[in-house]
């Protein structure tokens, strides 16, 4: 193994907000069904209602009358380790340009990569959440190409012999868009280097080069061609993202390009075992994205196989433009671009040892898939169990909340329903939650055995917004709150009233009588 | 399968493996076919570090009176040598006042294993506070943002860096011609090349312009040019000597190297720059003795201190395109190691003519990767122009030599897909084959020797415009670089030419990490050596 400058993860920092008590304060079940994953996320089901999206849906089928898209994704995940893969800087999205670069990362005469264990570590723990072989050997190799943001004239990457190949991805489609249960192959798994980011003048006169990123650890993952459309695409990246998140090798945000998808879609006509000609699409900033994305560019090439402009479907690399919602050619690519692969010289082959391999086997966490059937066999139903596992967070919550002995199914409704929709009117994240898991294991453990009703449970039972609706309603009724000062006490049932009618009938009883008897006397 | 290049032909049958089974050596002749004419008494050389280290420790010299006795022999030998790109006299006066404060006030513990000792870097070494070019205009003017690892360790035992030496281009070259600055002469006749690529520090190191001084080695770069100007140079083992901060050329074969006027500042030198270093993953960790310890000075060896040392000569080495002056240097040279005590018998390695073609498609190929970054885009020379592709052809037309464009092009062309295999793995191979034949030959043997070059110091111009002529005279040394073996030269005599004769370089090689076992065969050699003096005439007007 080679030696390391500085090792280590970074830990994602937890910003906890101040959150109020939590209570629910809605009666109303849950309206609708949200995951997290972002294609879901940013498909807006208040606009677009099941029943429209089954007919977009069908409308699609139609369209591929005959034909049959194959997709396959280059996945570059950045991973977040301390320092850069090859030299000891720090990476931090969004730094000062070219404030985090060393003679190193430069590409300055005389500098020598050194490789960071730590990136090794994390290839080994995604490789085998993706199922793959691992190989004991692999060795880099260098791929040359010019490029102001390429500061040595090559990448560090693995050529012929990646760390891991010939694993899988299995997953579930959101109930949603048909639901089903996919598996989707992964060729290989191999570690390389980033590139750094050219910045364009608004002129246009000139570009500026930021080598902040230059040499900060990547993996790729190049899928098998597995996937027919942009809803499998999609939640094939997603999953890897969630095993990027759930395994803590990188942030997996796809804003800030720390996970990046390539997509390669060909389509064909249904029955023929060859590929059509490949196009590639890049510049997708969601999943949502992607899916839509693809989408276009399988009607695009369906439409030109219908009209017999087949041809005009050319090996090229094409731009997702998110504004017209189109994709638009990049670069024709002319002939197989030759990157002069060859073992890098500077670096020894990275060997492993079974121990090594098996160590980090037994330190993984429990995976996406793994918790999709645990709580499937739990006897939810496949809605509430891509909810509750695809959420790193909101599983971890659903867990201990079942290790404090709740019933799952009751758990699974209360998170799902009320819990939800009070973290989201308040912008908050289920770990940020001052209800804790033993909290609702004991309301929902309390509900069952009859102390509470459930109606009860979901009464205002916070003083400070009891309080808040007293002094409305008291402001609100100056010429009351006189008479009532003036010795007619009968009143306080009308104040009472009006709190009640103003809190829906939520708040506590008990509570609004101390809190307005308080109020009325004190103030 | 494409057809094969040229250079790959010719090269190919520039020698046939003779299967001429192993002999006994017997030759047995005079030493020096052209004894030194010098002013100089002939002797053991002795240690200037040593002598440096004992006159700051008495007292009897300060370092600033050292430095000033180099300085001025620099000053007058040096508009005829031409060894330094970068002279940094004033900043060595100050190194050596400083060093000078720090005995007075801190006394013996000042004193470093190299104080005082003034070194000659090659200028694809990179230095803080000096231009490192590489020999090359696409870097003109370019100061390095650090020391390389060798420099910062001299620099911390207490050596003081006296200016960067001149080189072929990034080191691609064997006569120092193809420096984009200046051509550098050989001290024992300026109108003949100095070798190379380290000739600036292998002629400035003839030319007492400093007392040692460090080269790098790719594929004979120290030890080609040590033979040449009549000094010690050793290359390590691989992995031996940290090559952070030295110019890649062609990584899996490049060492930093060291030259000296004796065995034992080789030694000396050696010890404080070898060892692992964080910043270089293929620097070795195998431990890092005192080379010095084993240099019995020549009043305590026994008659045949060579007792029981096997020596193979390289049989392939010795024959034809071989200068017959140089075969019968390095046949006295070995008589000379048998009455020392070793046992001489000849040697083939069935490999030898293989390794020249196979190391030019390996060093090409890595060359071309290595040199992808002086792309004039983030320092060095960039020409302006309206588009991308242009600015990077014409800040690399411009500012790169024609040597560096030939190897270039040779290296993409042999890494390029369809031609992998029959170029770049094939000579991949042929190193893997030349290793095994050393491996085997350097069971039975101690320690190899053969000529550091077929022919003693040429005519500068002579090979200019015949490159391959040029590349063949690397046949004594790539060998080793393929297999990664350390070798050390030591002066063992002349042939004719020049005014004093010119000086021949013996090649000793050994195993891995046996730089210890050849210093001390050099030593030996060099302390038993009769009548012979390797200073350059030059010095005897000084």
């Amino acid at each position: 193994m080679a030696l390391t400058l500085l090792r280590g993860i970074r830990t994602q920092a937890l910003f906890r907000a101040n959150a109020g008590l939590f209570c629910t304060t809605r009666l109303s079940p849950l309206a609708r069904f949200t995951t997290r994953v972002e294609s879901v996320q940013t498909t807006n089901p208040k606009t677009a209602p099941k029943s429209i999206q089954q007919a977009a849906k069908e409308a699609a089928e139609q369209k591929m009358q005959g034909f049959e898209a194959v997709i396959g994704i280059e996945t570059h995940v950045q991973l977040s380790t301390i320092t850069k893969a090859f030299c000891s800087c720090p990476y931090d999205y969004g730094s000062q340009p070219n404030s985090t670069v060393c003679p190193t990362c430069m590409g300055h005469p005389g500098t020598l990569p050194v490789l960071n264990a730590k990136v090794v570590e994390c290839a080994v723990k995604l490789a085998l959440a993706l199922n793959c072989e691992i190989s004991m050997t692999s060795k880099f190799d260098r791929k040359q190409y010019f490029y102001p943001d390429l500061p040595k004239g090559y990448q560090i990457s693995q050529f012929d012999i990646p760390i891991a190949d010939k694993g899988y991805i299995d997953l579930d489609l959101p109930v949603e868009f048909g639901g089903g249960h996919r598996r989707f192959g992964v060729t290989r798994v191999h570690m390389e280097e980033d590139a750094g980011k050219l910045l364009h003048s608004e002129s246009g006169n000139y570009s500026q080069v930021d080598l902040n990123r230059a040499g900060v650890p990547l993996l790729e993952i190049v899928s098998e061609p597995d996937m027919r459309t942009g809803i499998e695409a999609a939640e094939y990246g997603a999953e890897v993202q969630r095993l990027v998140r759930y395994l803590g090798v990188g942030n997996g945000n796809m804003q800030e390009g720390s996970l990046r998808c390539d997509v390669n879609v060909s389509v064909r006509p249904i029955g023929q075992s060859e590929f059509g000609t490949k196009v590639e699409i890049k510049n997708m900033n969601s999943f949502n994205e992607i899916s839509r994305a693809i989408d276009y560019e399988i009607s695009r090439q369906i439409h030109l196989h219908k009209e017999s402009q087949a041809d005009q479907i050319v090996q090229e690399t094409r731009l997702w433009d998110e504004s017209s919602q189109k994709t638009f050619t990049m670069r024709k690519k002319e002939g197989l671009a030759d990157y002069r692969y060859f073992p890098e010289p500077d670096l020894a082959e990275v060997v492993l040892t079974s121990e090594y391999i098996d160590e980090i086997r037994n330190s993984l966490p429990e995976l996406p898939e793994a918790k999709r059937r645990r709580y499937e066999n739990m006897g939810l139903s496949m809605q509430d169990v891509i909810f509750l596992a695809n959420d790193d967070n909101v599983a971890h919550f659903f867990d201990s909340t079942l290790e404090h002995g709740a019933d799952a199914k009751l758990a699974a409704n209360w998170i799902m329903g009320d819990m939800t929709a009070y973290l989201k009117d308040e912008k908050l994240s289920i770990h940020e939650s001052k209800l804790t898991p033993l909290e609702l294991s004991e309301m929902i453990a309390s509900i069952k055995n009859g102390t509470i009703s459930g109606k009860i449970a979901k009464e205002i039972a916070d003083p400070g917004a009891i309080g808040a609706m007293v002094d409305k309603v008291l402001a609100d009724n100056p010429k009351q709150l006189k008479q009532y000062r003036a010795g007619k006490t009968k009143l306080q049932g009308y104040f009472a009233g009006q709190v009640m009618k103003a809190s829906k009938g939520k708040a506590s009883p008990v509570l609004l009588n101390k809190i307005l008897g308080e109020k009325l006397k004190g103030n | 399968m494409p057809p094969p290049l040229q250079a790959h032909r010719m090269l190919l049958s520039h020698r046939r493996i003779s299967p001429a089974p192993r002999r006994r050596f017997t030759a047995v002749s005079s030493l020096s076919s052209a004894p030194a004419k010098t002013a100089v008494a002939p002797g053991p050389p002795p240690s200037s570090i040593l002598s440096i280290r004992d006159s700051l420790l008495s007292g009897e010299r300060t370092a600033a009176d050292i430095t000033s006795e180099y300085l001025s022999r620099l000053r007058r030998t040096e508009p005829s040598v031409r060894s330094f790109i970068h002279v940094a006299d004033a900043a060595a006066e100050r190194d050596a006042e400083e060093l000078d404060r720090r005995i007075a006030s801190g006394g013996k513990d000042a004193v470093g294993p190299l104080a005082g000792v003034l070194v000659g870097v090659k200028d694809n070494l990179c230095t803080v506070d000096m231009p490192s070019t590489g020999g090359s205009r696409i870097l003109d003017g370019f100061q390095p943002a650090y020391d390389a690892t060798a420099v910062r360790r001299l620099r911390d035992a207490g050596a003081i860096v006296v200016g960067k030496t001149n080189l072929d281009e990034f080191g691609m070259g064997s006569t120092t011609e193809g420096s984009a600055y200046q051509v550098t002469k050989n001290p024992w006749d300026d109108s003949r090349v100095p070798g190379g690529s380290s000739g600036g520090s292998a002629s400035a190191v003839s030319a007492r312009q400093c007392v040692v001084s460090l080269g790098s080695d790719t594929g004979g770069s120290v030890r080609q040019p040590a033979s040449f100007c009549g000094v010690v140079g050793l290359k390590p083992t691989y992995g031996r000597v940290s090559r952070f901060g030295l110019m890649a050329y062609a990584s899996s074969l490049d060492v930093v190297g060291c030259f000296g006027s004796s065995v034992f500042d080789t030694a000396t030198m050696l010890s404080v720059i070898a060892g692992h270093d964080k910043m270089d993953s293929t620097s070795s960790s195998h431990d890092v003795p005192d080379y010095r310890s084993d240099l019995v000075s020549l009043n305590l060896l026994e008659s045949k201190p060579l007792n029981n040392l096997r020596i193979g000569i390289v049989q392939e080495t010795l024959g034809e395109g071989v200068d017959t002056g140089v075969i019968s240097s390095i046949k006295a040279a070995a008589s000379h190691l048998e009455q020392l005590g070793s046992v001489v018998e000849e040697v083939s390695l069935p490999s030898f003519s293989l390794g020249l073609p196979a190391y030019y498609i390996l060093a090409s190929s890595e060359a071309s990767s290595n040199l992808s970054r002086y792309d004039g885009i983030r320092y060095g020379k960039q020409v302006s122009a309206d588009e991308l592709n242009e600015l990077y052809g014409d800040s690399r037309a411009s500012g790169l030599g024609h040597e560096v464009k030939m190897r270039i092009l040779m290296g993409t062309y042999a890494l390029s897909a369809g031609y992998y295999d029959a170029y770049y793995k094939r000579a991949q191979q042929v190193r893997t084959l030349v290793k095994k034949s050393f491996e085997e030959a350097l069971k039975r043997y101690d320690v190899l020797i053969s000529p550091a070059a077929p022919s003693a110091a040429y005519k500068i111009g002579e090979k200019t415009n015949d490159p391959l002529a040029m590349y063949a005279g690397d046949i004594m040394t790539v060998n080793v670089n393929l297999a990664g073996l350390p070798a050390l030269v030591v002066p063992c005599g002349f042939v004719e030419g020049g005014s004093a004769g010119l000086p021949v370089g013996l090649q000793m090689i050994g195993s891995p990490f046996s730089e210890g076992n050849l210093l001390r065969v050099g030593h030996i050699f060099e302390q038993t050596l009769q009548d012979v003096s390797f200073v350059p005439p030059m010095l005897a007007d000084l």
